[in-house]
């Protein structure tokens, strides 16, 4: 590599890691107890309801309560509200039913409300607060809405370009050097030098697509509105102008599910979602399913059925940019290989830590050199350090 | 050492982890049991590499 192309993409790497470095460091602080969201929330909160026994909730047939009884419930104990989501589950007979003041309402004012499908009791309610909650939001948005997620996912994508230019940047420092090389009794700029690396050479792929899955949570919002203005509008062309339908006209949501599950053998479904929602048309309910495999359960379908006649509209998978999201939410947060995994997780974002603290360090400490002296720092693998 | 290394060897042991940690993230995302202990496996080899890493090539 020539000293010019080596020169720029010292100054890329150098760039990019400066800006997004505090918030990462953020990031990666917020993100470890996130990693063990459930065990810390099975520890806090109170789990009875979430391990009642009995049918699944998302199944049908004998023991399980009918869904108009169950909306009727939640909507009797939030007088003047709207239902926005009904959501099931695959292992207890718990579901979720929420409401909010308008269709359209902001998630800050929706409730949240469990009940068991099978003796039809309230069991409580979701409260979207405390501690878990504050880090979940500060990791998301910083308490700053859309443009706080899309703020975030910007760091993401330096993040992304401090990784190849660091990638690019490894050849030549390695050139002279055995993989693995940790010289620790040399000077201490030479070791925090190797360890950061090592560090970053070894967990490349895990911080390419944790950063990279990032980026695309934070676009969660437009994505999801691109689905609702594209391909949803297209399933719905028929009802397009007309009015919302009012609450007072919607149908049975049993028959509604009945018109689902027969477009959709099969498969259980994991929510609801009720029409003028970010998730549905004015005039729908919209059913998604759940694929049948492990691979395929996070791919959800939608039903749309006429929430007012209970007639199918409409039956299409979700496009593959909503299964880009659906897949990215799993692979960012490192759920879904047992308690092990998410051990592996929290040691690779010490990691990620220890490079990108090493990172600031050594950009602090030869801060006054020149940016050739930097340059031959990288050619001769550390050999030639920068002097002040 | 002597020379330069050539690129294949300075990025050989990078792409194998690398292959390897792809391997596991996704190997999770398709089932349970043994295609979990598949990923805990693979995503355990930077680990690995550093311990070793930390032991043999520590001057």
């Amino acid at each position: 590599m020539s000293r010019q192309s080596i020169r720029v993409w010292y100054l890329v790497h150098k760039w990019t890691s400066l800006v997004c470095t505090a918030f990462l460091l953020m990031l990666c602080v917020t993100g470890l107890p996130l990693i063990f969201h459930d065990e810390i929330d099975a520890l806090t909160e109170d789990q009875s309801a979430m391990e009642t026994a009995g049918p699944a909730s998302s199944g049908e047939g004998p023991g399980l309560q009918p869904l108009d009884a169950m909306l009727g419930k939640a909507l009797a104990a939030r007088p003047g509200e709207v239902p926005v989501f009904m959501a099931f589950d695959n292992e207890s007979p718990i579901l979720t039913v929420t409401t909010a003041p308008r269709p359209d309402s902001p998630a800050a004012d929706m409730t949240i409300q469990l009940f068991n499908r099978t003796t039809g009791a309230a069991v409580g309610q979701v409260r979207d607060e405390g501690v878990m909650h504050f880090i979940l939001q500060l990791h998301t948005d910083m308490f700053l809405g859309l443009p706080g997620m899309l703020f975030l996912g910007a760091m993401g994508v330096l993040f992304l370009a401090a990784i190849v230019s660091g990638v690019v940047l490894y050849a030549p420092f390695m050139r002279k050097l055995p993989f693995g090389t940790l010289r620790v009794s040399r000077s201490r700029r030479l070791k925090w030098l190797d360890y950061h690396n090592l560090l970053g050479i070894v967990a490349l792929a895990w911080m390419t697509v944790v950063g990279a899955t990032g980026v695309i949570n934070a676009l969660a919002t437009p994505i999801i509105q691109v689905w609702q203005m594209g391909e949803l509008a297209e399933m719905t062309r028929a009802y397009a102008g007309r009015e919302a339908l009012p609450p007072s006209r919607y149908g049975s949501l049993d028959k509604a599910m009945a018109a689902a599950r027969q477009a959709i053998p099969g498969n259980n479904p994991q929510f609801i979602a009720f029409p003028g929602g970010s998730f549905s048309s004015r005039h729908h309910y919209a059913v998604f399913f759940q694929g049948a495999t492990p691979l395929t359960e996070r791919a959800l379908t939608p039903a749309l059925i006429d929430a007012e006649t209970g007639a199918l509209t409409d039956v299409r998978p979700m496009p593959w940019y909503v299964l880009a999201l659906t897949y990215s939410q799993p692979l960012h947060f490192g759920d879904y290989g047992g308690l092990p995994l998410k051990m592996l997780w929290a040691a690779l974002t010490l990691f990620t830590i220890v490079v990108l603290g090493s990172g600031l360090y050594l950009w602090l400490g030869k801060r006054r050199s020149s940016l050739d002296a930097r340059l031959r720092e990288v050619e001769s693998g550390g050999r030639l350090a920068p002097a002040e | 050492m002597k020379g330069k290394l050539p690129m294949m060897a300075i990025f050989a042991v990078p792409t194998a982890l690398a292959a390897l940690s792809l391997v596991g993230l996704v190997s999770a995302l398709t089932g349970d049991g043994l295609r979990d202990a598949i990923s805990w496996a693979t995503l355990a080899m930077p680990l690995a590499a550093v311990f070793w890493a930390m032991r043999a090539r520590r001057s």
